[in-house]
């Protein structure tokens, strides 16, 4: 089988699983829709106290909904074995593990894009920023995933996990986080944002060249 | 074929114990003097900077102890490669071992660098690039540490450990120079303090002679923690319970 053919393959198969499975997939987007609106409530609801933090808080609630999303990445295909069949079947982990975080991302990061236009309206940002906001989100959020499969490879076979997935993978995602709130908060100042987009661009490609090899290796030795 | 039979015969745990025994009174004994000598140049020897007074004086503690917390991680990371590519169990136990004594050295580089920063910044913490990659690297280690201690099955936690250990050292240079590039456009230049281009000797000598008696003390408690992580790994194999048994130790009824 081509490498192209396994991608689509296990990219299909995860679709479908994922859609049989609705609840999974909205619960990151509500995390991600109610965690803005604690903000104004906590803060002010003051027009220029919002529009300073509007950037970092939809960062940080799209971080966190994606941290959410993690626990159950691979849990699904662990339990019924079919993870096991990919890790000793003859085609490359990474490839494999590539196409699954590729799906998740489709599943929670997407949407997250698509919702962050209409609650950005809340934290009045201006047009230009929000077209930034989804630009960074689009280059960013897969990074997230990419960094979020490691951990969560690495604890697929531990039960309590959660608050250990965050210490172990909010670090590496720190890099994401400011160049992509920094970047929206200078396109909604009307500053030229193309610095920290175009670094946003270099860690995704070295995330897409790089994770995928690490998780699988973790992802094997979980499975041991 | 020789420098292969020697690495095997090194990283085999008895012979590395009795070496360790061995080499850490070679490495303690030096790093103490090392450190007391750099203690009285730095503090008492070295005259007061032109701009921060008396002040400046803690760096004879910060710099080495930042530089220590990301040398040991390195060592870390590396140590954790080697054991995850030709599988030895010596090269775990140094990774495993590295980890609070990094972690340690993070603590003690913030401490003194928010001690130190008080007089200069008025406060003792702002997010100064330097500080706020060291805080970063601290939930590295500490990350690491949690991940180990979530698994029942050694050799299990050595190896996922290990991967996190590798992917993280890949990161600090990215999470390093993301804050640096962060902090430059969020502030002015801060006053900071190895930016100063000239130090004067007698300024500067005491400072090497921390940074070299730090490394030596962190070579000689690395040696004292794998001796012990090795004993405890290999607890049920003879040659521990020969040691353990030997005269003059704690083992013996």
């Amino acid at each position: 089988m081509s490498y192209r053919k396994i991608f689509f393959a296990v990219m299909r198969r995860d679709l479908q699983v994922a859609i049989q499975r609705w609840g999974d997939l909205t619960s990151p987007l509500m995390f991600f829709a109610i965690v803005t609106v604690l903000f104004p409530l906590a803060m002010s609801p003051e027009r220029e106290v919002l529009r300073g933090i509007g950037p970092g808080v939809l960062w940080i609630s799209a971080l966190l909904a994606t941290l959410l999303s993690l626990n159950a990445l691979f849990r699904a295909d662990i339990e019924d074995g079919s993870m096991e069949q990919l890790v000793i079947g003859p085609h490359p982990l990474a490839l494999i593990m590539l196409s699954k975080t590729f799906v998740h991302w489709l599943i929670t990061g997407l949407p997250l894009i698509i919702l962050a236009p209409i609650l950005s309206v809340s934290y009045y940002l201006p047009a230009s920023g929000v077209k930034i906001l989804c630009l960074t989100l689009l280059l960013g959020t897969p990074t997230l995933s990419l960094l979020g499969s490691v951990g969560a490879a690495l604890t697929a076979g531990l039960r309590q996990t959660s608050g250990l997935m965050a210490l172990l993978v909010l670090p590496l995602m720190l890099p994401v986080l400011m160049f992509g709130a920094r970047a929206t908060d200078l396109a909604a100042d009307g500053f030229d944002p193309t610095g920290p987009v175009y670094l946003l661009a270099a860690l995704l490609v070295l995330a897409i060249s790089l994770v995928p090899l690490a998780s699988a290796a973790a992802i094997r030795i979980s499975l041991d | 074929m020789k420098i292969w039979n020697w690495i095997h015969k090194l990283a085999s745990p008895p012979h590395f114990y009795r070496m360790a025994e061995f080499l850490v009174p070679w490495f303690m004994w030096p790093a103490v003097l090392l450190i007391l000598i750099g203690a009285y140049g730095g503090l008492v020897l070295a005259p007061p900077d032109y701009m921060q007074g008396q002040g400046f004086r803690m760096i004879y503690f910060h710099v080495p102890s930042a530089y220590l917390s990301m040398l040991v991680y390195v060592v870390m990371a590396v140590a954790a490669a080697i054991g995850l590519i030709w599988r030895i169990k010596l090269a775990h136990a140094v990774a495993a071992s590295s980890a609070s004594i990094g972690a340690s050295f993070t603590v003690l580089a913030l401490v003194t660098g928010m001690v130190g920063g008080k007089p200069m910044w008025g406060a003792y913490w702002v997010w100064d690039a330097r500080l706020t990659s060291e805080l970063v690297l601290l939930f590295l280690y500490l990350g690491y540490i949690t991940l180990r201690a979530a698994f029942d099955e050694i050799s299990k936690a050595d190896r996922a450990s290990g991967v996190l250990a590798v992917v993280g050292v890949v990161n600090i240079p990215i999470i390093h120079f993301s804050v640096v590039w962060w902090n430059t456009l969020h502030q002015g230049p801060t006053i900071t303090k190895l930016d100063n281009p000239s130090i004067t000797g007698d300024m500067l000598w005491p400072l090497l002679a921390m940074i070299l008696g730090y490394t030596l003390f962190f070579v000689a408690v690395l040696a004292i923690r794998v001796s012990g992580e090795v004993l405890t790994r290999e607890s049920r194999s003879r040659w521990v319970g020969e040691i353990l048994r030997a005269p003059g130790q704690i083992g013996v009824k």
